[in-house]
C-alpha cells in the first residue's frame, strides 16, 4: 500500500506492506532511528512520536494509520541549528543516562507543554508516566521539563 | 575535597556537562539496532512453550517455504560444527540450540534466517515442532530432593540436580558464638527472581567478511573484549581465531549487568554470517528479553544472627539454596560460585560469621547476573540489613541507636571482617547521623507513634549498607581465567589536545564525561579537548569491561596512572625546555614551571608540541601511555538511607512519602553524575522492593514475562529521591574514588522492607518478602484484623 507522511515537515512516500508498524516505517524505510522501540506491549513508550501533534506509541500503530498525517520525531525538534527547549532543558539538568528512552520522553514532553505550559510537578509525572526510564529516577527528567517550560514561558 | 582545576579545565568535583548528550537528545545516538549494513539479513528464534520437553522432530518446511525465509537453523545444524553447546563463564555447559530437549520455557529452540524482519517472524511462526512433555521441577528445593527427575541428562555422571555446595568462614567460631548468645534471631529471607530490563534489549550485528577473513559483530554487551576471547575459545576450532574478530559495543541503552552474558541469540548470528558470507541482524523482543535472558538473585536465605543481651552483635550464621535454572551462567568471577556474598556482615563488628550456599539445577532460564551490583552484593545487603533490623525491634531498641552501637568505628580501617574482607575506610555513623539529620529521624518517630495511637501504618527504615566493588585485585578475581585489571590508553596530540581509550564499556554512566575530567585534574589539559572512546576491540586496550562498580575503581585508577607516566615524560621534557633539572620543576595542573621562578613555565600544550618537534636527544618522540591497573584491594562505598512509609489499611498499597539516601563514595569526580547514578539507582532498589517479580507456576509457565505484568516503576510510583554524600576517600584508590553506580540499588531495598515492617511490627509481623506489593500486604493485615 502506498503511504503519504510529512515527516519532520518534509513530504515522504513508501510502498509498504499493510502490517508495517508505523515505527518500522519511521526507522527502517525514513533511517529516522532516534524513535526506539523497548516492548512489545506500548508499556515504555521508547517508539512516542508526534502525530499531527499528537503522542503516539508508533509502535502499536500501521505505517498505513498515518497515511496523510504529519509525523514529528526527535529528530525534527531541532530547527535552523537551534535546539528545542527540552533538548536544552534535558541537557542542563542531567535529564538522561544511556539516551535510549530520551527521544520518546521528549515527544511526550512537547506535546504535553504545548497543553500545559505551567504544570505542576505532580502533573508532569504523571503525563511522563507513560514512558519508563531505567537510568535516571526521573528526579532530573522532571526538573528537566521544567526547565523547558520556565524557558518556554520566559520566551512567550 | 578541594577543587584543583578551574571550571574552564573541568577536572575533578566540577559538574561538567555531558559529552555524551549533544548526540542523544538530538536521535542521533548509534545503538546496536541503528546499524545496518547492505544485504543484511534478519534472524528470528523458535522459543520452547514447555518448561522441559523432549524434541521429537522439528518440522522447517512450511518456514522455508515463506519467500523471504532462507534458512532455518537447528541444533542438528549447529551441531556438525560442535557448537550447539557453550561454556558458561561459571564452567558449566549451555545449549545454543538443542538437540535432544528443552529445559525452560522460551529457550530457543531454531532460529530462521530471512531477508527482512517480517518474513523471519513469519518463519518463526511457520516451524513445526513436536515435543514431548517431561517432567518439570520448579522448586530449587523439591529439585534436590531425593527422587527429582535428574534434569542434565547430558552429563553422564550426573545423578542429582545439586551444582555446588560453597561454604566461608569459621564454623566452629560461628558455631561456639551461637550457643554462648544470649538472644537470636533467625529469618527466612526470598529474594526473587528479577530481571534488569534495561529500556534497550540485547542483539547483534554479525558480519563475517570472507575476502578479508575478519568477522565483526556490533553487539550490547558490556564486556567487549572479554566477548572477543570468548568468542575465539568457542569457535577457534572452525576458524574464528581472536585476531580476526572485532567486537564492537556501540551506544548501551542500559546494561546492568543483563549485557554481560553471551547469549545464544549472539552465537547464532555469528554462525549465521559466517555460513552465509552476509550481515546478519539479531534483535530479541522484550519478551524474549524478560523470559530467556539471565535472571538476578533467586536466593533462597536462612539466616540467623547472635547478640548479647545488651545488644552487641557477635555472630552471622547463613544457609543459602540458589536457583540456577537449568545450568549455571552467572556472571562471577571464577573463585567465587556465590559472588560477593560473603560480604554479608556488613557495616557491623562482627566477631564470627559463616554462610553456605548450595546452587540446584531447575527448569528455568539460566543466569545469576548482578542487577546493578557487585556480584550478590545486594542479596548480602538485604540478608544483613533485615536481620538487624530484626534483632533491635526484638531487643526494643531503636534500630538507629542499634546500628550505632554495632557500626565498625572509623578507627578500626583498615578493618579485617570475620569474613576475610579488608574495608579500606569508612565512616558508617557519620552517614547515618547525617541521614537522621536531613529526614528529622526524632520528629518522625513522634510521628509516627502519635498515628499509631490513631491506628495509622506509617513506618521508618534504614538501611547502612557496605559496597564491595572495583573487582579486583588479580589475585584473587578472574573471569575465565582472565585476571581482572583494567585498562586506559592516552594518546596526547602535538596540539595539546586528547584521545584516551579504556576497556570498559559505557552504558549510559557518562564514561566520556568523566574520564575525561580525571585526565584533566591529571594533567591540566580542559576535559572539553579529551575524547573518549571505549568498546571497539581493534582500538581499544583490553580490559574486562563495565559492570560491578568497577570502571572508576578500576579503569579510572588506569587514568591517574597512565596520566602520571604521561606527566614523568612531560616533565622532562620541560626540563629540556627551561634548561632546568627535572627535579627543580614544579607541577600544577597544566603546567610545569621552575621552582622560585614561577614565571619560567611551560603548559602542558607547550610540552605536548615540543613532544612531537623539539624533543630532547635520545628521548623517543610522542607523548602516549598505557596503564593495566591491577587494583590492590577493592573498595568498599558506603551509605545510609532512611525511607518513610505509609500503608493503606484498605487496599495494602505501601507509598514511599521520603527517601533519604547519603551516600559515601569517596572522592567526586563529577557530582551531577553522581547523584544521576544514586537517583537511578534508587529507583531500581525501589523496583525489587515492591514491583518487579518473575516466578513461574507448577509447570513452568513464566510470571512476569513482559512489561504487562513485570512492573517498571513509572514516574508516579517513585518518590522525589532526596539525596546527600559524605566523602571517605579510599586509601588505596589513586583518585581516593570508589565507584557508586550501583551503591542504591543495593541499599534501597532493605531500607523500604523495613519501613513496611517497622510499621507493622507491633501487629506481629516479623517478615516480608520483597516484592512488597499490595495483595501481599492486604493479606497480612487481614489476617492481623485490621484491613478496612
Amino acid at each position: 500500500m502506498l503511504v503519504k507522511v510529512a515527516i519532520n515537515g518534509e513530504k515522504h512516500e513508501a510502498e509498504v506492506e499493510p502490517r508495517l508498524l508505523l515505527v518500522h516505517m519511521i526507522r527502517e524505510n525514513l533511517r529516522l532511528t532516534g524513535t526506539h522501540i523497548g516492548c512489545d506491549t506500548s508499556h515504555c513508550g521508547a517508539c512516542t512520536v508526534l502525530l499531527d501533534g499528537r503522542p503516539v506509541k508508533s509502535c502499536t500503530m500501521f505505517a498505513v494509520q498515518a497515511h496523510g498525517r504529519e509525523i514529528t520525531t526527535v529528530e525534527g525538534l531541532e530547527q535552523d541549528g537551534k535546539l528545542h527547549p527540552l533538548q536544552e532543558g534535558f541537557m542542563a539538568e542531567h535529564g538522561l543516562q544511556c539516551g535510549y528512552c530520551t527521544p520518546g520522553m521528549l515527544m511526550t514532553s512537547v506535546a504535553f507543554l504545548k497543553k500545559n505550559p505551567t504544570p505542576t510537578e505532580d502533573e508532569i509525572r504523571r503525563a511522563i508516566s507513560g514512558n519508563l526510564c531505567r537510568c535516571t529516577g526521573y528526579v532530573n527528567i522532571v526538573k528537566s521539563i521544567q526547565h523547558a517550560a520556565a524557558t518556554l514561558q520566559g520566551g512567550a | 575535597m578541594a577543587l584543583k582545576t578551574s571550571p574552564e579545565v573541568g577536572g575533578m568535583g566540577h559538574s561538567i556537562k555531558r559529552k555524551e548528550d549533544p548526540r542523544f537528545i538530538r536521535g542521533k545516538g548509534t545503538y546496536v539496532d541503528d546499524v545496518v549494513l547492505p544485504g543484511m539479513l534478519y534472524l528470528d528464534i523458535v522459543r520452547s512453550p514447555f518448561a522441559h520437553a523432549k524434541i521429537k522432530k522439528i518440522d522447517i518446511s512450511k518456514a522455508t517455504a515463506i519467500p523471504g525465509v532462507l534458512a532455518v537453523i537447528t541444533g542438528q545444524d549447529l551441531a556438525k560444527y560442535n557448537l550447539h553447546w557453550m561454556p558458561t563463564l561459571m564452567s558449566d555447559t549451555q545449549m545454543v540450540l538443542p538437540v535432544e530437549k528443552v529445559m525452560y520455557q522460551a529457550q530457543e529452540v531454531a532460529a530462521v534466517l530471512a531477508t527482512t524482519r517480517y518474513a523471519a517472524a513469519d518463519g518463526v511462526a511457520a516451524v513445526e515442532v513436536e515435543y514431548e512433555p517431561l517432567p518439570v521441577v520448579v522448586d530449587p528445593k523439591k529439585a534436590l530432593e531425593p527422587g527429582a527427575p535428574v534434569l542434565r541428562t547430558d552429563k553422564k555422571d550426573k545423578k542429582d540436580n545439586h551444582i555446588w555446595h560453597w561454604e566461608w568462614g569459621n564454623k566452629a567460631d560461628t558455631d561456639r558464638a551461637f550457643t554462648e548468645a544470649d538472644v537470636t534471631v533467625k529469618q527466612d529471607i526470598y529474594i526473587p527472581r528479577i530481571h534488569v530490563a534495561s529500556i534497550e534489549t540485547c542483539g547483534c550485528v554479525a558480519h563475517f567478511d570472507k575476502v578479508n577473513d575478519k568477522l565483526t559483530v556490533w553487539m550490547t554487551t558490556q564486556a567487549p573484549h572479554v566477548i572477543r576471547t570468548v568468542f575465539a575459545l568457542v569457535a577457534g576450532h572452525v576458524g574464528l581465531e581472536e585476531h580476526k574478530i572485532r567486537i564492537i559495543s556501540p551506544d548501551i541503552g542500559g546494561g546492568f549487568g543483563g549485557k554481560v552474558p553471551v547469549y545464544p541469540g549472539y552465537v547464532i548470528a555469528v554462525a549465521a554470517s559466517v555460513l552465509t558470507g552476509k550481515p546478519v541482524k539479531w534483535i530479541e523482543d522484550r519478551m524474549e528479553n524478560l523470559q530467556a535472558d539471565s535472571f538476578a538473585r533467586n536466593y533462597h536465605i536462612t539466616a540467623e544472627l547472635a547478640a548479647t543481651k545488651d545488644g552487641t552483635l557477635t555472630a552471622l550464621r547463613i544457609k543459602t539454596l540458589a536457583d540456577h535454572g537449568y545450568t549455571d551462567a552467572a556472571a562471577n568471577p571464577s573463585k567465587f560460585p556465590a559472588g560477593l556474598f560473603h560480604v554479608c556482615t556488613g557495616s557491623y563488628d562482627l566477631k564470627a560469621a559463616h554462610v553456605e550456599v548450595d546452587g540446584a539445577y531447575t527448569n528455568k532460564p539460566p543466569g545469576g547476573i548482578a542487577y546493578r551490583c557487585s556480584f550478590r552484593v545486594t542479596e548480602a545487603v538485604h540478608t544483613i540489613e533485615r536481620m538487624v533490623d530484626i534483632m533491635a525491634h526484638q531487643l526494643g531498641t531503636d534500630p538507629a541507636e542499634f546500628r550505632m552501637k554495632n557500626f565498625i568505628k572509623p578507627e578500626q580501617f583498615p578493618y579485617k571482617s570475620a569474613l576475610g574482607w579488608e574495608y579500606d575506610s569508612g565512616n558508617y555513623a557519620g552517614a547515618l547521623h547525617k541521614a537522621m539529620d536531613t529526614i528529622g529521624y526524632a520528629e518522625l518517630r513522634r510521628e509516627q507513634a502519635e498515628k499509631r495511637k490513631r491506628g495509622e501504618l506509617m513506618g521508618i527504615g534504614i538501611s547502612s549498607f557496605t559496597e564491595i566493588v572495583g573487582a579486583g585485585p588479580s589475585k584473587h578475581f578472574d573471569i575465565l581465567g582472565l585476571k581482572m585489571f583494567d585498562s586506559c590508553e592516552i594518546r596526547i596530540h602535538p596540539t595539546g589536545k586528547a584521545i584516551a581509550r579504556f576497556g570498559t564499556k559505557s552504558q549510559g554512566q557518562g564514561h566520556e564525561t568523566t574520564y575525561a575530567q580525571i585526565l584533566a585534574e591529571e594533567l591540566g589539559i580542559p576535559a572539553k579537548d579529551i575524547k573518549v572512546e571505549e568498546g571497539d576491540t581493534d582500538t581499544a586496550p583490553y580490559g574486562l569491561g563495565t559492570y560491578a562498580s568497577r570502571s572508576t575503581p578500576v579503569a579510572g585508577a588506569a587514568a591517574a596512572m597512565a596520566s602520571r607516566k604521561i606527566q614523568d615524560k612531560a616533565r622532562k621534557i620541560a626540563a629540556h625546555l627551561l634548561e632546568a633539572a627535572p627535579e627543580d620543576l614544579v607541577w600544577e595542573p597544566g603546567k610545569f614551571s621552575v621552582k622560585g621562578a614561577p614565571n619560567r613555565s611551560k603548559t602542558i600544550q607547550e610540552i605536548a608540541f615540543a613532544a612531537y618537534t623539539n624533543h630532547p636527544q635520545g628521548m623517543e618522540a610522542g607523548l602516549e601511555a598505557v596503564s593495566y591497573y591491577d587494583p590492590p584491594n577493592l573498595t568498599y562505598p558506603f551509605g545510609s538511607y532512611i525511607c518513610v512509609v505509609d500503608i493503606d489499611k484498605g487496599t495494602g498499597d505501601v507509598k514511599v512519602r521520603r527517601f533519604v539516601a547519603i551516600d559515601d563514595c569517596g572522592n567526586i569526580i563529577n557530582p551531577m553524575i553522581v547523584q544521576g547514578q544514586v537517583h537511578g539507582g534508587l529507583s531500581m532498589g525501589l523496583a525489587p522492593a515492591l514491583f518487579e517479580e518473575i516466578s513461574y507456576d507448577e509447570i513452568g509457565n513464566v510470571q512476569g514475562g513482559s512489561f504487562i505484568d513485570y512492573l517498571l516503576p513509572t514516574a508516579v510510583e517513585t518518590p522525589k529521591w532526596e539525596t546527600g554524600h559524605t566523602v571517605t576517600p579510599s586509601p588505596h584508590h589513586p583518585l581516593g574514588a570508589k565507584g557508586v553506580g550501583e551503591s542504591a540499588t543495593v541499599g534501597a531495598p532493605a531500607a523500604i522492607a523495613n519501613a513496611v515492617v517497622d510499621a507493622l511490627w507491633h501487629l506481629g509481623v516479623r517478615h516480608i518478602d520483597i516484592p512488597i506489593t499490595p495483595p501481599k500486604v492486604w493479606r497480612l493485615l487481614r489476617d492481623k484484623g485490621v484491613t478496612e
